[in-house]
């Protein structure tokens, strides 16, 4: 019974990671339609445009899927438009993104209520009507240009936010409603991960003050978790790579780095300028590498989570495109199809791996941020050396003594 | 596919390539340095296998990192 209920389960997952597969059998025609679209701005200029050879590109496809867009992608010629938000210097403009795109997903032009406007690279800039159907860029006026458009990763943003509240406030619910009893349902899943933050990553490493610093860190990391999970769900509103955009990274490792100094006391600082007990002719060099330390471990933590999460979406697009790569555009068929049982072989273990992976960054986000705040409000301890201090610590304060 | 002709190898996109291969020899070998010696100490010390399995995802993230970096240069000088 058990065994087939997994079984069951098992096929299902299966079948989820066949659906990538299934929707991007259209991808070559339709990277040859986007190549041409590309170029349809420019064509005026150029006079024939359009020559784009059809041969397959991996290297195009997979930035093209990595990278942030105006529309979501479903499959084949379907899109799923969203709001373009522009602050141009004559004021804003809000028009939807299926402007940009005609019935055959090729890029057209759009007119404002400003300006003309078309997608160049993804990217929506300003354009000049040269007559008769001629358009070119003006990259003087598109500069001014800032874009607050909903894109698809800020879809996964308000998703990932949804799902956040939705199940932690019905878990926080579930505790006023009935404290002191079992956790029930949801309450069973969240619970040891709360638990698990707090005695594995907060209080062994920022010690009897880690009090203070628990609802960042299990923000972080419930964020972090859930939009990596979403990241592996292959249809939508899941599959964006959206942990995997520079900028979200970005902003998780700027809110680290400031409460790292907003909280930073003076033995911290004592230990980046003059480490106590090194004599001075080290210090001209240390001292320079601590200071450049202070600003390289946040930027070290957002490329982590960057870099893992991308190459997991590179991976698999990779492994989606070996099929188009061996089948050459449709001239050998029966070699994408027999790669393609390969393909799915592979991605099924990778996705497993991304599994694993999903936990893991947002724990070691977490732990890190954890480590860095720790290092901040880490007090003088006496005269000895620090990896006793920082043995001491858990010690201490932790309700799990090592050495038992 | 085309094969990678000795001039393609030499040019930027090669070097790239080769740069993050080494650095992924580099992070091969230092995670598994990681791991066996994890491994090592908790047959030496079962009861503490939960410190030690904590330091060691820790470590490996450290030295991915490192790998990382290599990864997001080289991606930088295939994509420019």
């Amino acid at each position: 019974m058990r065994s087939n209920a997994i079984f069951a389960r098992l096929a299902l997952f299966i079948s989820t990671l066949l659906i990538p597969a299934l929707t991007f059998a259209y991808e070559p025609e339709e990277k040859e339609h986007k190549a041409n679209a590309d170029t349809a701005v420019h064509r005026g200029e150029m006079g024939n445009g359009g020559e784009e050879s059809a041969k397959f590109n991996p290297g195009e496809m997979i930035m093209d899927h990595i990278a942030d867009e105006h529309g979501w992608h479903l499959w084949g010629h379907t899109t799923v438009p969203l709001p373009v938000i522009l602050k141009t210097d004559k004021g804003f403009e809000f028009f939807s993104s299926g402007n940009l795109v005609d019935e055959h997903h090729n890029p057209q032009v759009y007119q404002g209520t400003h300006y003309a406007y078309a997608l160049e690279h993804g990217h929506i800039k300003i354009v000049t009507d040269l007559g008769g159907g001629q358009f070119e860029v003006n990259e003087e006026a598109s500069k001014h240009v800032l874009d607050f458009s909903i894109t698809k990763n800020v879809v996964t943003l308000f998703v990932v936010v949804l799902i956040l509240c939705l199940v932690m406030f019905s878990v926080a619910k579930a505790y006023k409603r009935n404290p002191g009893q079992a956790p029930r349902g949801l309450q069973s899943f969240i619970e040891p991960l709360v638990i698990f933050v707090r005695d594995d990553v907060a209080r062994p490493s920022i010690g009897h003050k880690y009090e203070k610093f628990m609802p960042y860190l299990l923000t972080v990391f419930f964020f972090i978790l859930i939009a990596n999970l979403l990241g592996l769900v292959p249809i939508m509103p899941g599959g964006a790579n959206f942990t995997g955009n520079i900028a979200v990274p970005l902003v998780l490792a700027t809110i680290t780095f400031v409460i790292t100094l907003i909280n930073s006391n003076g033995h911290y600082w004592r230990h980046i300028f003059a480490m106590p007990g090194v004599p001075v002719g080290v210090l001209v060099i240390l001292t320079p590498i601590e200071i450049l330390g202070v600003f390289l471990r946040p930027f070290v933590l957002m490329i982590r989570l960057f870099a893992n999460i991308s190459a997991g979406h590179i991976i698999a697009l990779a492994f989606y495109s070996l099929i188009f790569t061996f089948a050459k555009g449709g001239e050998s068929p029966v070699a994408g199809y027999g790669v393609s049982i390969v393909t799915v072989l592979f991605t099924v273990f990778m996705m497993f791996m991304e599994l694993l992976v999903a936990f893991l960054q947002a724990y070691v986000f977490t732990l890190l941020s954890a480590i860095y705040f720790g290092s901040a409000v880490e007090e003088h301890h006496g005269d000895h050396d620090h990896a006793e201090d920082f043995d001491g610590k858990p010690n201490q304060h932790g309700p799990a003594t090592i050495n038992a | 596919m085309d094969s990678i002709t000795l001039l393609e190898a030499t040019t930027g996109q090669g070097i790239a390539a080769l740069g993050a291969g080494v650095a992924a020899l580099g992070a091969g070998v230092g995670i598994g340095r990681i791991g066996g010696s994890a491994l090592e100490s908790i047959a030496r010390q079962p009861e503490a296998a939960g410190d030690i399995r904590a330091n060691m995802i820790l470590t490996a993230a450290l030295v991915e990192g490192a790998a990382f970096f290599a990864m997001v240069v080289g991606l930088l000088v295939v994509l420019n």
